[in-house]
């Protein structure tokens, strides 16, 4: 199984958290697809805590955050 | 003395005294800014240069403390000055109105021991980066949306900024969820014992961590870089 972490307002719509099964070859890009984020809204991308690549294969009981930019002032 | 007698013994009277020797430059006189010149002064750091090339208007009042309905129109930076003067005439406010950007940027932080950064855009963040990387200068990131909010400490080297925004990422989720009152006032306060902190050199400052913050479901993430 691999967890996904949403933050800030990624979870409008969504839960905190978000389950996914896992499957050989199941990516990053694979998960927020599904969750209809578009990799353009995605500031960090975190596997269990380290900075992720969207196209890495991930492994089962990876878990991954998610945060959207923050930009104000 | 009688004015910093509430911070013995959290600072000691030697790093008191110091803090009136130290140059703090914030960029952005707004949500961030204001609060972040308001404390700075109070702790009594000597010299504090407040940039910002705008001019304070109505939508502004709902956040940024150095706007009243006596500033509508009057420049952000030329304001911090006039708060001082009220606040904490010990200290000098060095007002650069102007904006902040690549071509100017290096002149108006050389000489800085920290700089905060208080700006409202990405672009504006990441020139800040390169050119305290350039100078060799620290500087507390603060950034704000709505109930959401981000703190880290960078130092030479660390570029923890190219973490937090992607290439050609341009705008936060600012733009859709607006400001309110609080989180520049939380931020700014965390960044402000940001600097406190890298300026006496005592206690643990967010380097190489960023300090994620949720007041909508007072959520408090730091994550290790």
């Amino acid at each position: 199984m691999i967890k996904v972490k949403l933050f800030a307002t990624f979870r409008e719509g969504r839960q905190k958290e978000v389950n996914f099964d896992y499957f050989e070859g199941i990516t990053g890009r694979f998960i927020i697809n599904k969750l209809n984020i578009k990799e353009k809204d995605v500031a960090i991308f975190l596997v269990n805590g380290l900075d992720g690549k969207l196209d890495d294969p991930l492994s089962d009981g990876d878990v991954i955050s998610l945060f959207p930019p923050v930009g104000g002032g | 003395m009688g004015r910093y007698g509430r911070n013995m013994n959290m600072l000691s009277k030697e790093e008191n005294e110091k803090l009136k020797d130290f140059r703090v430059c914030v960029l952005g006189c707004g949500g961030l800014g204001g609060y972040a010149i308001e404390m700075l002064g109070r702790l009594g750091i000597g010299y504090i240069t407040a940039v910002d090339k705008d001019v304070f208007e109505e939508t502004n009042l709902n956040r940024q403390i150095l706007s009243d309905m006596n500033s509508l129109g009057k420049s952000k930076a030329l304001m911090a000055v006039e708060r001082m003067k009220l606040v904490n005439p010990e200290v000098f406010v060095n007002a650069i109105v102007d904006e902040f950007n690549f071509e100017n940027g290096k002149d108006i932080i050389k000489g800085h021991d920290i700089v905060i950064d208080a700006l409202d855009n990405i672009e504006g963040k990441l020139t800040l980066q390169d050119i305290c990387e350039e100078l060799g200068i620290p500087f507390v990131h603060g950034a704000i949306a709505g109930w959401y909010g981000q703190v880290t400490t960078v130092f030479p080297g660390d570029k923890t900024l190219k973490f937090l925004y992607k290439k050609e990422m341009r705008k936060g989720i600012e733009k859709e969820l607006g400001n309110p009152s609080f989180t520049p006032a939380l931020v700014a306060s965390i960044q402000v014992s940001e600097a406190l902190k890298v300026l006496i050199g005592r206690g643990e400052v967010l380097r190489r961590k960023v300090l994620f913050i949720n007041t909508f479901e007072q959520e408090y993430e730091i994550i290790v870089l």
